[in-house]
């Protein structure tokens, strides 16, 4: 087949206006819609990072006393131990937060004693056996001992002292010491030296988002208590975690009346709390994608149709000179390719500009390459598909239209 | 004759009402997805104290050694025990309160209700009128009151129903961890946004559920909340807590002119040297005044997600409005004839122009007021999402008149061009080619 462009673009200038204003309003679709659905890409790609646990068995609990009591550890080690009893629990331990929980400690580390700037504040967890107990793996050494654990309140009124050793995770091993491993080697928390005894493949942090150290934490020894405002974590036998922490939520209730339990939640529904408003942008995003395609595309159905009205007569004159109805059909498509690559090749320049803006507004990474492509050939789809229906009008047009006034 | 072109507007969108659809379906998309993410903003960036936040500052001083991370960086935005209490003894503020925020479990007097948690704020007896919160019934208490502990609380109006279900709670006593206060006052609603006060009880928390002294509070070692920074040997030992390392206080002042602002900075920097010379402050660094609303904009409060989707909406808008005008234009132009013929009896160019812009502001008006309900129904779906400052977003007055006149700007504008254009088509050839 061949197409002549030379009189489309003829024809096409005849309506500058309006053929300029379905370019600009291409280019504007397929600027935003690259860049939304790149931001959409970037929130789900946050959404999945790992939390280094075993998600699906973990279950938390926060319990909050009436009053204020004495003999906190007495208190603690009751509870912990009715809450082992229970059938579907298979271990359970107090922590003073969890991976994307709601609650974050940090504490800024050295890497010597006289280090002047302390390295950028760390997630820092604390209590018994919490990185076994929520099924984090270690990629070299070991976990604490038993003997290597202290009470956080005697450690706090300096009734004990600080034992000396610490878990690092895998990503801040990396970065405090490049090309080597960190085993054995010390941090500085407070002035005191620890020991690095293991170090996690991962337990990425709670509290804000920020990408860069997400899986940057560390762990010491210390038992915690739920005075500190730490919660109970709970290991649930295999698909059991709801049923667990139904059970967990009454024993702790019953054990103690004079207290309230003020949170309970599967580690499924930490996660999806912590992420929650990283959803709700992706679906907004793609929700106004879609819409802002569906106008666009409606939006060519609507001129094509009113330049198919308009050029009747043409038409019919057209095919009375012996153009076929095929021919008349590619008219409109090939037109309708033209305008859409203008407004693509707009489009790409915009979407490049509105990316570069968000790069410095919102510290989004570049956009990938491979979107200008994709996008372009989407929105040539959408109009090849779009302007489908007024061709095929116009390709039924009548020769005898010529003769009509 | 304005009538006339309505009727002959009304008698032209009837003729394409596919078309008519699509521009004014378009209009309200855009309309209302912008109306949605302006009224969140809107909400969220408020001034939450419109009639003072001039006047409101947070004095913000540094005590820390160099062991925490961020020494080098911010100031501080809480206070010790010491520095609180000095700086609020001094007076030196037309007003001023210290104070604390905590969640306290509370126990109906009478009744079966079972205990619930409530937040709670810790403060000293400035905090009222400091801020303006408006009280139903009763009054806050005295600073002898805050000298002797008194156990006295006053309650949100919302705590006041569900604990007395609506009776004068004013004279009753209600515990509150264990302790049992004597109501004084009832607070009118009172919620400023954002919790500009303690940013760390949630950036759009509600207002506190019970008031009582801070004193008080700390002789019962009631549960603390919200955010605390220690540095060197700081113990979090709930009764050691007064004379930690640790910021764990908020601290504001009323200052209402540029010499009151200038006078307290003096103070306050003369207040860190004399505390340097002695020994306590182990730098020497000038002490800040921060006002409300810089303060709101220094920390962030706004989420970056919120402008991402204005911005998202208003080229949703362009779009939606690109696409309207290129209708228009092709609409108006393919009335050649009709407009040829009304131009050669004897219409002018101006109300060929009047004419077009009537049946472009009809389309602005009918997309206005659908996006109107489209925004109201995107609201009612912002508001089901889990975010805090999401259950706010509600139009009020301003934004519903910001509403229309956005729309039929919108929609005037983008008729401008259309109608023009089909204003300018000369009468006899628009005849002799058809």
């Amino acid at each position: 087949m061949r197409m002549d462009i030379a009189p489309i673009l003829a024809s096409l200038g005849r309506h500058k206006a309006t053929a300029a204003l379905l370019v600009i309003q291409i280019a504007l679709t397929c600027a935003i819609v690259c860049n939304a659905l790149f931001v959409v890409a970037d929130r789900l790609d946050w959404m999945r990072t790992p939390s280094g646990i075993d998600e699906d068995r973990i279950a938390m609990l926060t319990v909050t006393d009436i009053e204020h009591h004495d003999g906190v550890q007495a208190r603690n080690l009751a509870d912990l131990a009715a809450l082992r009893e229970l059938p579907d629990v298979e271990a359970a331990t107090t922590t003073n937060s969890v991976p994307f929980g709601p609650l974050s400690w940090q504490t800024s580390v050295r890497m010597s004693a006289d280090q002047k700037e302390p390295v950028a504040s760390i997630a820092q967890y604390m209590g018994e056996g919490v990185p076994e107990l929520l099924g984090a793996t270690l990629a070299e050494g070991r976990f604490f001992r038993e003997d290597e654990y202290r009470w956080a309140d005697d450690l706090d009124a300096r009734r004990t002292e600080m034992i000396p050793v610490l878990l690092v995770t895998e990503a801040l091993a990396r970065r405090l010491f490049p090309g080597r491993s960190a085993l054995g080697q010390s941090l500085y928390l407070g002035g005191q030296a620890c020991r690095i005894v293991g170090v996690l493949k991962g337990l990425a942090r709670a509290g804000d988002p920020d990408r860069h150290n997400v899986q940057e934490a560390i762990v010491s020894p210390i038992r915690m208590l739920p005075i500190y405002g730490a919660s109970y974590a709970i290991r649930a036998r295999p698909g059991r975690a709801a049923a667990a922490l139904r059970e967990a939520s009454e024993t702790l209730r019953n054990l103690q009346p004079r207290r309230v339990i003020t949170d309970k939640k599967t580690y499924a529904e930490v996660r999806a709390a912590y992420f929650s408003s990283d959803r709700a942008l992706a679906g907004l995003l793609i929700g106004v994608c879609v819409t802002m395609l569906a106008v666009t595309a409606l939006g060519i159905v609507g001129l094509a149709s009113f330049w198919v009205g308009q050029r009747r007569r043409q038409i019919g004159v057209r095919r009375a000179l012996g153009a076929t109805r095929r021919d008349v059909l590619h008219y409109f498509q090939v037109e309708n390719f033209l305008l859409a690559g203008m407004g693509i090749a707009l489009g790409m320049v915009l979407a490049y500009g509105i990316n570069l803006l968000l790069m410095y507004q919102y510290e989004l990474p570049r956009l990938p390459s491979y979107y200008l492509p994709v996008g372009a050939l989407s929105l040539w789809l959408l109009g090849q598909v779009a302007v489908l229906a007024p061709a095929l009008r116009a390709a039924a047009v009548p020769p005898v239209e010529a003769t009509r006034g | 004759m304005f009538a006339y072109y309505l009727e002959l507007a009304v008698r032209s969108l009837k003729r394409s009402r596919a078309l008519t659809a699509l521009m004014i379906a378009a209009v309200a998309l855009g309309i209302g997805t912008s109306m949605v993410t302006l009224t969140v903003l809107h909400v969220v960036s408020g001034d939450p104290l419109p009639e003072r936040s001039g006047s409101i500052y947070l004095p913000r001083i540094d005590p820390r050694d160099d062991s925490t991370a961020s020494a080098s960086t911010a100031m501080p935005v809480q206070v010790t025990w010491l520095d609180g209490n000095n700086l609020l003894r001094a007076g030196r503020a037309r007003q001023q309160a210290l104070m604390l925020g905590g969640q306290v479990a509370i126990e109906p007097d009478a009744g079966n209700i079972e205990p619930f948690i409530a937040t709670a704020r810790y403060t000293s007896m400035g905090f009222f009128d400091l801020f303006d919160v408006p009280f139903l019934r009763g009054a806050g208490w005295s600073a002898a009151d805050d000298e002797a502990r008194a156990r006295v609380a006053v309650i949100s109006s919302a705590l006041e129903e569900r604990l007395f279900h609506g009776d004068n709670a004013v004279g009753r006593t209600v515990r509150v961890g264990g302790v049992p206060l004597r109501v004084i006052g009832v607070l009118a609603p009172w919620r400023p946004v954002p919790h500009f006060y303690d940013l760390y009880m949630g950036h759009f928390a509600g207002g506190e559920d019970v008031y009582l002294p801070l004193s008080t509070a700390r002789a019962a070692l009631l549960p603390r909340g919200g955010g605390i920074e220690c540095w060197g040997k700081g113990s979090t030992t709930e009764n050691l807590m007064e004379t930690a390392e640790c910021t764990w206080l908020q601290f504001w002042v009323r200052l209402d002119s540029a010499s009151d602002v200038a006078a307290y900075g003096r103070f306050l920097d003369g207040y860190v040297h004399e505390q340097f010379s002695a020994g306590r402050f182990r730098r020497n660094r000038p002490a800040e005044l921060t006002g409300l609303m810089a303060y709101l904009d220094e920390r962030h409060v706004v989420p970056g997600d919120l402008h991402l989707q204005v911005w998202l909406a208003f080229g949703f808008l362009l779009v939606c409005l690109a696409n309207t005008v290129g209708l228009m234009l092709a609409k108006f132009m393919r009335r050649g004839m009709e407009i040829g013929v009304r131009r050669a009896l004897g219409a002018s160019r101006g109300s060929v122009f009047a004419q077009m812009l009537t049946e472009a502001g009809i389309i602005g008006l009918a997309g206005g007021l659908l996006g109107l309900v489209l925004a109201l129904a995107g609201l009612a779906l912002v508001r089901t999402r889990p975010d805090h400052y999401a259950q706010l977003a509600r139009l009020d007055l301003s934004m519903l008149a910001t509403t229309f006149v956005l729309s039929i700007t919108a929609t005037l504008l983008a008729g401008l061009f259309p109608a023009w254009r089909a204003s300018r088509l000369p009468p006899g050839l628009q005849l002799k080619s058809q």
